[in-house]
């Protein structure tokens, strides 16, 4: 199949053949076509030339309907649920069983139950999706498509949401589906699920197939080289840190009150990171991670902390709005790009400013300077490697990893002192991600003290000089860099 | 090229469809058509007119624009603009001896800084309080036509007139209409609103503090992990747009009538959305979108004189149609995506 937008060729004379029952990886770099590919598939799109078959028989898709009544389906990565209707509703919806004209939900419960129960996918039926936690709203989505009869599953991208644990539930639960007959096709960047779940894989990259392989007759070095067409560094090696005597963060006693429901959301949290040393903080997303890193940048806010205090560069910032504090040279890569870190609608250029827009070089008597913007949001763009290169787009149309870069850019520019930088390689290539790792030990050797927040341990293992274990809003363990396995850490994360 | 397209047709959509009912109710369209015409730029007078329609509209249209591109949704421009004319009025009338060039100044910021407290009442309120500025400005229109009847019939009522009005302001208060317009009363408070479209414009996308406005309408949560204060820049945000509508008071009070009169403002503020809303929230469209408004507020008078079946009220009847052809965006994508070719 091909298909051009504009003047970009998306997809080149794509050939992708998966045998049913098996799970077929598609991996590839952000914007190399994977996403093309499927929505081809699955008729959200019409290929210009080419053509799809299904069971050998080639077929048209004139709306994504066809693709579902020929057995496809798609979960896509940001879920398509309605969050206040109960879990049945949204699984029924478009497809309710009827009676007397009105929807016959016992009817459908019953055929729901009995799906759930032979693929071995429990959920409470009766309760909002949205109080329900990300990984059974996936599995709402899975059950969706079961439920519509779907024998070909498209997943893109199932585990940039889940925690580790929830994703092995679902890898557990995929390969179930794969026994009982189905075929599932997973889109992800990250090589250790192809090498550990997948049967099969095809590389993507620039618009072409560069590769059709057995997973186990390949390696991820051999993945990465084909993703990213050079020799890519899987594992960053980090040099020795020197840590200084001045302490970049301080932070002693910091609690936030539990709320009627919740959990002890932030209990007694005290640490420090020294200039010239990345302190990581792992643990299971919902530990208290989010509040912490709210609690550093708005301390004086009551919804963000209500005991304890809080000190940067050897400044008492307690109670010191966030753009003081950012006025330090303090650097955030927010946990969540697009909702705290960018103006979607914007411009890249007025995106590199956020921030930044009142310090010499960007502001000058209340006013822009608009000149030095544009060069300097041009030279970022270069070094980082931005794609399209097109500082008049609205930063909401770059891919993942091109936003992330981003918001890096920005935040790097400014030679920060303090970095505290929340999943910054989330939804990101593996190119692109040894890029941002470099930059964070960049930032270290320089002198600025980085505090890391991420759910992916093999992140926390490579970049920490020290490691903090995160349970139930508390410190529950710490670690310098080589004492502890992925096995201890887990453990630590679960509390044990 | 569509952003700019789109309003045009939308407009000889709405106008097309509103002579559609002149035939209906009887009248030849294309006389209709003639008469409104006319009677917007026919002569010197009438255009004055249209011009002295438009005026306040560009001020209304700006503070609702200037609003909503820190995302609030300014209903409260009525309200701000009568406590602005209110306010210059009783200057007016207070300080009656006041000089020629101090004077009108001093009633100038007089009118800006009781708009600027109309907006920044419901700004502190939202921002501070959580409660919504949809319910807060409407409420606040109500309490600034209660106020501003009480001056007018009470401490200031002027004892010369029947009508609910305020006493005469000085002379020296007085901005003398332009005698190119043939009388029509309009002078200087034409190329102030102008020149606030200007400023408006600047401060939106030249200033560190119009980055930050737009910054907050755009995203509040990436706003506030910047390092900007959401709430201050909403209290700034109404207080200026209140602001911009307190001088619609220059225009009517030291422009047209010396002095404040109950129920002045054929609901300029109301009109004032969908100036805004015509305009994109630009400026400049802010001015064009005025500018028809204006129009279609003059012409329309003449029409009621001139025809048999047609009353002012077409004028509301073209307004709204207007309205809804420039909102119905799922006709324009539909028109658009046929005329670019297809994927």
């Amino acid at each position: 199949m091909s298909k051009r937008f504009g003047s970009t060729l998306a997809n080149d004379a794509v050939n992708l053949r998966v045998e049913g029952g098996t799970i077929h990886g598609i991996i590839g770099e952000n914007g190399a076509g994977k996403s093309t590919a499927m929505r081809l598939l699955y008729g959200l799109l019409r290929p210009d030339t080419g053509e799809i078959l299904v069971d050998g028989l080639p077929r048209i898709w004139r709306s994504p309907l066809d693709a579902i009544t020929a057995g496809i389906g798609m979960v896509h990565q940001h879920f398509m649920l309605a969050g206040p209707c109960s879990a049945l509703d949204n699984v029924l919806v478009g497809a309710e069983p009827r009676r007397w004209g009105l929807v016959d939900r016992r009817q459908a419960r019953t055929r729901l139950e009995t799906l759930s129960r032979q693929y071995g996918l429990p959920v409470a039926w009766d309760r909002a999706v949205q109080d329900l936690p990300v990984g059974i709203q996936q599995r709402i989505e899975i059950l969706k498509l079961l439920y519509r009869q779907a024998r070909i599953l498209i997943l893109d991208e199932p585990t940039a949401v889940l925690t580790p644990q929830e994703t092995n539930v679902l890898f557990h639960n995929l390969r179930k589906l794969r026994s009982e007959g189905k075929t599932v096709l997973l889109i992800t960047h990250k090589l250790r699920e192809v090498m550990e779940f997948t049967d099969r894989v095809t590389v993507f990259r620039a618009g072409r197939v560069t590769g059709n392989l057995m997973t186990a007759e390949t390696n991820p070095q051999q993945l990465a080289d084909l993703m990213v067409g050079r020799k890519v560094l899987l594992s960053l090696a980090v040099p020795e840190a020197r840590p200084r005597a001045e302490t970049a963060i301080a932070v002693s006693g910091l609690s936030l009150a539990t709320e009627t429901t919740g959990r002890g959301r932030l209990t007694e949290v005290s640490f420090q990171v020294q200039h010239g040393e990345i302190v990581g903080i792992a643990g299971v997303e919902g530990n208290g991670q989010s509040e912490l890193l709210q609690a550093l940048l708005h301390p004086r806010d009551p919804r963000c902390r209500s005991r304890g205090s809080v000190q940067m560069l050897g400044q008492e910032v307690t109670h010191w709005s966030a753009g003081q504090i950012r006025a330090l040279g303090v650097a955030v890569i927010p946990e969540d790009r697009l909702r705290e870190g960018l103006l979607p609608e914007r411009p890249v250029t007025e995106n590199f400013l956020l921030g930044r827009h009142r310090t010499a070089a960007f502001s000058r008597g209340g006013l822009l300077r608009l000149a030095s913007l544009e060069t300097a949001a041009a030279r970022a763009a270069e070094e980082y490697d931005l794609r399209p290169n097109e500082p008049h787009l609205p930063a909401g149309r770059l891919s993942g990893g091109n936003q992330q870069k981003l918001v890096i850019a920005r935040e790097f520019a400014g030679k920060p002192r303090v970095v505290i930088a929340a999943q910054p390689t989330r939804g990101v290539d593996v190119g692109a991600i040894e890029f941002i790792h470099r930059h964070i030990v960049g930032a270290r050797d320089q002198g600025a003290g980085v505090l890391l927040v991420s759910s992916e341990l093999e992140e926390i293992l490579t970049l920490s000089d020290r490691i903090l274990v995160m349970f139930e809003g508390r410190i529950a363990a710490e670690f310098r860099r080589g004492e502890a396995t992925e096995r201890e850490l887990g453990l630590r994360m679960g509390g044990a | 090229m569509r952003r700019v397209l789109q309003p045009f047709l939308a407009v000889g959509l709405g106008l097309a469809l509103g002579l559609l009912v002149t035939r209906l109710a009887g009248e030849n369209p294309w006389r209709v058509l003639t008469i409104l015409v006319k009677g917007a730029f026919g002569s010197r007078n009438d255009f004055g007119m249209t011009l002295f329609y438009t005026t306040p509209l560009i001020f209304t249209g700006l503070a609702v624009a200037l609003a909503f591109h820190t995302g609030l949704f300014n209903i409260g421009a009525e309200g701000q603009l009568t406590m602005g004319a209110l306010a210059a009025a009783m200057t007016g009338a207070v300080w009656p001896a006041m000089p020629a060039p101090l004077a009108p100044l001093l009633a100038g910021c007089a009118a800006l800084a009781a708009g600027a407290l109309w907006g920044a009442i419901p700004g502190w309120l939202r921002a501070r309080r959580g409660s919504h500025e949809v319910i807060n400005t409407i409420m606040l229109n109500f309490i600034a036509a209660g106020i501003s009847s009480y001056v007018a019939l009470y401490p200031l009522r002027n004892p010369d007139s029947q009508n609910p009005e305020t006493r005469v302001i000085g002379s020296g208060y007085v901005l003398s209409p332009w005698a190119i317009l043939g009388g029509a009363p309009l002078g200087l408070a034409l190329p102030l609103a102008v020149g606030a479209a200007g400023l408006v414009w600047f401060f939106l996308w030249r200033t560190t503090l119009g980055f930050e406005l737009r910054a907050v309408g755009q995203n509040e949560a990436a706003a506030r992990a910047a390092g900007i204060d959401p709430g201050r820049v909403r209290i700034l945000a109404l207080s200026l747009a209140g602001a911009l509508a307190g001088l619609v008071g220059v225009a009517e009070v030291l422009g047209n009538a010396g002095r404040f009169r109950v129920g002045f403002s054929p609901e300029y503020g109301f009109i004032g959305i969908a100036v805004a809303l015509l305009g994109r929230n630009h400026p400049a469209g802010v001015v064009a979108a005025a500018l028809l408004f204006g129009a279609l507020h003059k012409g329309a008078a003449d029409l009621d004189l001139e025809t048999e079946h047609v009353t002012r009220e077409i004028a509301l009847l073209l307004q709204a149609l207007v309205i809804l052809s420039v909102c119905a965006d799922g006709l324009w994508n539909w028109v658009f995506a046929r005329k670019t070719s297809p994927r």
